[in-house]
């Protein structure tokens, strides 16, 4: 690529700064300052701001009782969602990983689609599917699944198997095949092959995706508020205390004690259980003692191995991918009624539609670049551990608090810090603030593992050729990473898109287009349902459109 | 112990032909080896036998039974991979008592056999220790001891050197032939380097693109090799073009390029066929300056290499072909870049191959 005389002198520049150590180890340091005082601390700080107002919760023991037992039923649901998922995960892994058929590659595309659907217009999808007289329900006569732990339990499912599903199927793909023939060899049909010897050795990557659909179900606001109904798990609490506050039911002292109260002890256990999993997952062992012969050989072959299949396909289409998409109907008969015309010139419930969603995009474009600038330099810190490898070790495990502390606790508290310490920060700013505190984790975690993946080697290789510091980044290690980079910002912007459960707790004014859709869905503001059929319609469609762009251009360059 | 057959056994992979009508027999308690270049189909075939790949057509039999059909865990051949597949989460005891676990052998039956093969490749000591701990000789013993754990009948070793330095394969190739002549194994050894081949082997099959072209016992295949690339892949050959010019009773005439006449060993040729002479480097004798002798070419020194026990001489023809001439170091006095000197080899020690229709490069290409 050739360079004009401006490139070329910006180029010398930048190598000459990052040959000076000092500048380099500042831009390390200002990396972690910007962490601490952008991501880490003021959720924690937020807390402390309020401590007090938590002695209002005490003095109310039936708010105390109905925050704990909504907590309660947050760690149950996600619990048991991530059992299901990895109980469901691994046979569709196994399936598209290991399957021979052509059309492996279309269900694991489609495995995808629910991640592009967000989750507001997923909630108001599964709402539609298994709840209203539209759905799978008309088949019934009446509703078949009642909003409440039920739904919330398979909404959670339908967005967390994806993730599970992925994160498995990658382990599947790195597993060395060798290890799963010798145990073959050796005399182990395929069920004990994989019992004994795979997925010991692809417990970690079971175990992050145990994490990752916990933290999700933990975390998720928008969707299930949507689905809950007269269920309260902690941030469907959250954000009922909130409207109760807003609407004078209850008063603001009480409002902040429960709030208070319930993000502290979202996070702490969240946190703990985080940790747990993390002390005891490696040492878990996974059963091998006994052998049952007839059995398991019954399990690995044809007709078991057929009704696995058939089930894990049946359970994919039927809880997963219909229901995801089912909210395509009424948006498709949305287009042959006046409701289209409504939408287009944004009268009725529309009049604030459209700056919603530009604010959703436009929010989600900004958190990306701005992570991408703050995350980078963190990334390599951890990656190359160029703090000494306790520091890294401790930062890389610092970044991802964000990703298991419920999104609207996290809000929450951003909210009481920001808006406590800075009254007159505009709420676009606190908005970013909590986008980015949310999202900075998938930046730096898909950053610095692509970094690792890079051999210092090669690094080095070009040094020894003459180029500084800033010439290897941008010549060698950003071409062999830029793929990863592209997929975390991807995931980053979607995620921010997304996100529900901390806009609604730091914004007063600002509505963004998955605020706007649980408006209308709880009937805050009164939608009918082609209305909102049509609204998740537009923001599944353009959600699609600009990640297949994205896809588009990005495809097939950056791997190696 | 039994033998292991295989009848016009195909198996593609999407347009590619890895393995096309191969038949082979190896006998029982016989140490024989798939030799041939990278991407020849030696590891397919082991892995069919093995049952890690299905095939496309054909038959697959261990002793009398057909097993085309029969899963790997039941076919009892241990396979010793090139990596070695040591179990990483498992230390080198529960490693070598997978088998035996897993084949529901009772407790005191499975330990018995695991201090057996521990005793017999002598890592009793390592008992405790985990795959990342073992250097690659170690474990690359805990790979056959684990095979020999799960009751094998037939070892089959795919490369399994191919991870170690030279000093340590070289010890370890012939142990592995002990143990299994010592357990009366039948084994199938998968290797592209020629030197283990044929130390080891009873008898060495040399394959090329998906074929077999020649099976035979190391001495066969070097003495005497059936086409042009045997003669190539085996050892070193000198490659001398060439036409019939007379048929005698014992011996053919060929005219070589430069106008050299040379007699060599009849092989059905006719009198005007193209042909290539193939003379083993060590074959020729080498005398300073120009000797009027039959079979005798003429050049001069080009190139002295010297490689500890043998010298290596290339010497430019009259005919601008360059021939290879290795001489022990220590046996004769060297000759000098630049020397003149005739090379005369024994007709009965050359063999004659009809001039490939593809060009003498593609036909010994690997």
């Amino acid at each position: 690529m050739k360079r004009n005389a401006f490139q070329r002198s910006v180029v010398r520049v930048l190598n000459k700064l990052s040959s000076k150590k000092a500048l380099k180890y500042a831009m390390y340091l200002s990396a972690v300052i910007v962490f601490f005082a952008f991501i880490l601390l003021p959720p924690i700080l937020g807390v402390i701001v309020k401590w007090t107002a938590i002695e209002q919760v005490f003095n109310q023991p039936v708010l105390m009782g109905r925050a704990l037992s909504s907590i309660g039923n947050s760690f149950t649901i996600a619990i048991l969602v991530s059992i299901l998922d990895i109980v469901a995960g691994i046979p569709m892994a196994w399936l598209i990983s290991r399957g021979k058929s052509k059309w492996l590659s279309v269900l694991d595309t489609l495995a995808d689609i629910p991640f592009i659907v967000p989750t507001a217009a997923l909630g108001y999808s599964l709402l539609l599917f298994w709840h209203e007289p539209m759905g799978i329900s008309g088949l019934f006569g009446g509703s078949l699944v009642s909003t409440g732990w039920l739904l919330v339990l398979l909404l959670h499912f339908t967005f967390s198997y994806p993730v599970v599903v992925r994160v498995l199927v990658g382990a599947l793909l790195d597993y060395k095949m060798e290890y799963e023939r010798a145990s073959r060899t050796l005399g182990a049909v395929p069920f004990v092959a994989f019992r004994t010897v795979t997925s010991p050795i692809i417990k970690p990557s079971l175990i992050a995706a145990f994490v990752l659909s916990f933290a999700r179900s933990l975390s998720e606001t928008g969707a299930t508020f949507i689905v809950a109904g007269a269920f309260e798990n902690g941030p469907v609490f959250l954000q009922n205390v909130r409207n109760d506050f807003a609407n004078g039911i209850v008063p603001q002292a009480t409002y902040e004690g429960a709030t208070v109260f319930a993000s502290v002890i979202l996070i702490v256990l969240s946190c703990t259980i985080f940790a747990l999993i993390r002390i005891l997952g490696p040492r878990l062992k996974l059963p091998f003692k006994g052998i049952w012969p007839s059995t398991e050989r019954r399990l690995s072959y044809s007709k078991a191995a057929f009704s696995r299949n058939t089930l894990t396909l049946l359970v994919f289409f039927a809880i997963v991918l219909a229901p995801a998409l089912f909210v395509a109907v009424p948006a498709f008969q949305a287009l042959f009624t006046p409701t289209l015309s409504d939408a287009v010139s944004s009268s009725g419930v529309w009049s604030g539609y459209w700056q919603s969603l530009l604010l959703s995009y436009g929010l989600g474009a900004i958190v990306t670049v701005l992570g991408f600038f703050i995350g980078l330099p963190m990334a390599i810190l951890i990656a190359r551990r160029k703090l000494g490898k306790s520091t890294s070790a401790v930062l890389d495990i610092l970044v991802n608090i964000p990703l298991i502390v419920p999104s609207i606790a996290l809000g929450v508290s951003l909210n009481f810090f920001w808006k406590g310490s800075f009254p007159f920060m505009p709420e676009m700013l606190v908005l970013i603030f909590a986008h980015l505190s949310i999202t900075y984790p998938y930046f730096v975690r898909s950053m610095s593992a692509a970094f690792e993946r890079v051999s210092v080697d090669v690094e080095e290789a070009a040094r020894t050729l003459g180029a500084k510091p800033f010439s290897v980044f941008s010549s060698i290690v950003f071409p062999l990473t830029k793929y990863s980079i592209l997929s975390g910002a991807i995931m980053v912007f979607t995620r921010s898109v997304s996100e529900t459960g901390a806009t609604v707790a730091v914004v007063s004014n600002l509505r963004t287009a998955p605020v706007v859709i649980v408006d209308w869905v709880r009937g805050t503001v009164p939608a009918t349902s082609l209305e909102i059929g049509l609204g998740c319609g537009f923001l599944v469609l353009f959600s699609f459109l600009i990640l297949f762009t994205l896809r588009m251009v990005t495809r097939g360059k950056g791997r190696y | 112990m039994p033998e292991v057959r295989v009848v016009n056994l195909t198996k593609k992979f999407g347009e590619v032909t890895a393995l096309d009508n191969v038949n082979l027999v190896v006998h029982d308690q016989e140490y024989f080896s798939l030799l041939g270049p990278s991407g020849c189909g030696k590891t397919t075939l082991l892995r069919l036998i093995a049952g890690l790949i299905e095939p496309d057509g054909g038959e697959i039999y261990i002793g009398d039974k057909r097993v085309d059909d029969v899963p790997p865990e039941d076919r009892d051949c241990g396979f010793v991979f090139q990596t070695f597949a040591l179990f990483p989460h498992m230390n080198v005891w529960d490693n070598v008592l997978y088998g035996p676990r897993v084949k529901n052998f009772n407790l005191k039956q499975a330990e018995t056999i695991g201090d057996e093969v521990l005793e017999l490749v002598k890592l009793h000591e390592r008992l405790d220790a985990y795959p990342g701990e073992l250097s690659g000789g170690m474990m690359q013993r805990i790979a056959v001891a684990r095979a020999l754990a799960a009751g094998a009948k037939i070892l089959l070793l795919d490369e399994p050197l191919g991870q170690l330095d030279a000093k340590v394969r070289n010890e370890i190739r012939y142990e592995i032939r002990k143990m299994a002549k010592d357990l009366n194994l039948t084994a199938i050894h998968v290797t592209h380097d020629q030197s283990e081949a044929m130390s080891i082997s009873d008898r060495i099959a040399v394959m090329k693109k998906g074929k077999i072209v020649q099976v035979g016992t190391p001495q066969e295949l070097y003495m005497s090799p059936n086409c042009l690339f045997v003669a190539h892949f085996i050892g070193e050959s000198n490659f001398l073009e060439g036409i019939v010019t007379e048929i005698m009773a014992n011996e053919l005439e060929i005219e070589l390029r430069g106008c050299f006449k040379v007699r060599a060993a009849l092989n059905g040729a006719k009198k005007g066929n193209r042909v290539v002479l193939a003379v083993r480097p060590e074959i020729f004798t080498i005398e300073r300056g120009t000797v009027e002798k039959e079979n005798a070419l003429v050049g001069k020194v080009e190139k002295i290499t010297f490689e500890g026990t043998f010298v290596r001489y290339v010497i430019k023809l009259e005919s601008q072909d360059s021939v290879v001439v290795i001489k022990p170091s220590m046996a004769e006095a060297w000759f000098e870049v630049g020397t003149k000197v005739t090379l005369s080899f024994a007709a009965e020690k050359t063999h004659v191959f009809p001039y490939p229709e593809a060009g003498l490069t593609e036909e010994i290409s690997v």
